[in-house]
């Protein structure tokens, strides 16, 4: 079973097994509005959790992408340097940014899953 | 400039109407305005150069001079501005700069004559101090009436006149920068055919208390949907237009600016305006830098503030950047160096600390379609 866990940051990670894919979530990409640009990372690259590793840009602004949880960079999502739009149309789904080897997936327990992530969104008004 | 963080947001008289179309409102210059509605800023965008669409811009300043006996105030008000406002004939509009002494600007408007008043539109962050320096220069010669309460509405895009004419037929025939008084829903409003977009349209004044029946009166036909601010910034720099407080400011010329073409041939000669020694040398010499566009190879996107490097040698700054929807790529403008600022002349941005290859190129990045007649 794939366990979906949530940054404060509005990233989201689906694990399975040692791998996690990770991307922003509908909430994120309803704040950013219409998404032009993506940058991911190379794959190869190592990560700590924290770490700014992607970019998102809106028609207005410019966004990083933090990783949620320390790793190697596996794959990246090419589809989206020509469909950034994929990021507002489906944030978990073709939207992904990147998938990671998990470095310690302990780091996992400091995530949020979907009920404490829904709640954290709902308190910000 | 307005500090926004002074007191509450002020509104337009369309604020409950943002509200009920699902507008995201964001503080701007003082002001909560709507920056999007719920089908986002590229379809809103395109939405505007395809059909129509309709900007609230209550929230910038309309200011109307009138002379006082013995006084001419075009005259007057040309002791300001670098523009020729008094060539203007009744219903003629020009775009004009507020210099300070150093020939910076302090801001940019537009003046319209009535034949008894001219009329100002000045930008909304700017207009308490341009009231003032209005009000300390001009208070001999002209009447000074702030309207900042009227409403602003813009109808932009190609469907924008066969709008409009359903409502006040005599507006099919105003060319590209001038007006005309109108009755629209029963209030009496001045329209000019003008805009911030690059497209053909106008500008419509409307008394504060109509301002909300007219917009939705306009909204009613098929063809206008409402715009936000986001799409406002990516339509005027697609049009090469500048942003006060990013393309000019204070520090920058109409000439660096490439804004020349505002300075009537006269008052090139002539001077009388603040700062004319300097924009005249300017003219005469070259002025240091220049206001140039952008064209990125790739597609990430140069944003204000991002340098302009040549051979890693930094050469300017981006001044405005952004994605353009019309154009399915990265724009920017920015300043450079003028010994550097020809077009086809090949630069570097530095986006995020990495060099994304980018040429100059002439502006507009996307063709006026303005009514000439």
């Amino acid at each position: 079973m794939a366990d979906v866990r949530y940054s404060e940051e509005h990233e989201w990670i689906r694990v399975e097994g040692d791998t996690g894919t990770i991307g922003i979530t509908q909430y994120a990409q309803e704040q950013l509005g219409d998404v032009v640009f993506v940058e991911v990372p190379q794959a190869g690259r190592k990560v700590a959790k924290g770490e700014a590793v992607a970019v998102v840009e809106s028609v207005k602004a410019a966004s990083d992408i933090y990783a949620p949880v320390s790793g190697e960079v596996i794959e990246s999502n090419a589809a989206l340097a020509d469909a950034p739009g994929d990021v507002n149309a489906e944030p978990m789904g073709r939207g992904w940014f990147f998938k990671m080897k998990l470095a310690d997936k302990g780091e996992l327990a400091g995530l949020m899953d979907e009920a404490a992530y829904a709640a954290f969104v709902k308190g910000l008004g | 400039m307005t500090d926004p963080s002074a007191g509450p947001l002020k509104r337009t008289p369309l604020h409950a109407l943002h509200k009920e179309l699902g507008a995201r409102l964001v503080p701007f210059a003082g002001y909560e305005m709507p920056v999007q509605y719920p089908t986002g800023i590229l379809v809103e965008h395109a939405q505007t150069r395809n059909a129509c669409g309709l900007f609230d811009v209550s929230h910038m300043g309309q200011v109307r001079l009138t002379a006082k006996a013995g006084h001419n105030t075009a005259k007057a008000l040309e002791t300001l501005v670098p523009g020729d406002i008094a060539g203007l004939q009744p219903g003629q509009q020009r775009y004009t700069q507020f210099t300070n002494d150093a020939g910076g600007i302090l801001d940019d408007l537009m003046v319209t004559s009535t034949g008894d008043h001219l009329q100002l539109v000045v930008n909304a962050a700017c207009k308490d101090a341009d009231l003032a320096h209005i009000q300390a220069k001009l208070s001999g010669a002209c009447e000074i009436e702030p309207m900042f309460s009227r409403g602003l509405l813009a109808l932009q895009g190609p469907q924008a006149v066969t709008v409009l004419s359903r409502l006040a037929p005599s507006v099919a025939g105003l060319k590209f920068m001038t007006g005309t008084f109108v009755v629209i829903d029963g209030a009496r409003c001045y329209v000019t055919r003008s805009g911030y977009t690059g497209c053909d349209g106008y500008e419509i004044s409307t008394p504060a208390d109509a301002t909300d029946a007219i917009a939705r009166k306009l909204l009613s036909h098929p063809e206008v949907k409402p715009i936000g601010l986001g799409a406002r910034d990516s339509l005027r720099l697609e049009a090469g237009l500048c942003l006060y407080g990013h393309d000019i400011d204070t520090t920058t010329t109409p000439v660096e600016a490439g804004l020349l073409w505002s300075i009537g041939k006269e008052r090139r000669a002539q001077g009388g305006f603040p700062g004319a020694a300097v924009i005249q040398k300017q003219i005469a010499d070259g002025a240091p830098r220049k206001r140039v566009g952008l064209l990125p190879e790739g597609k990430a996107i140069a944003r204000e503030g991002a340098e302009i490097a040549i051979g890693g040698k930094v050469v300017g700054k981006v001044t405005s950047g952004g994605f353009a929807p019309t154009l399915g790529r990265a724009i920017a403008m920015g300043h450079v160096e003028r010994s550097q600022s020809s077009n086809g002349t090949r630069v570097e941005l530095l986006v995020r600390g990495k060099p994304a290859p980018a040429e100059i190129v002439p502006m507009p990045f996307v063709k006026h379609a303005y009514y000439r007649g």
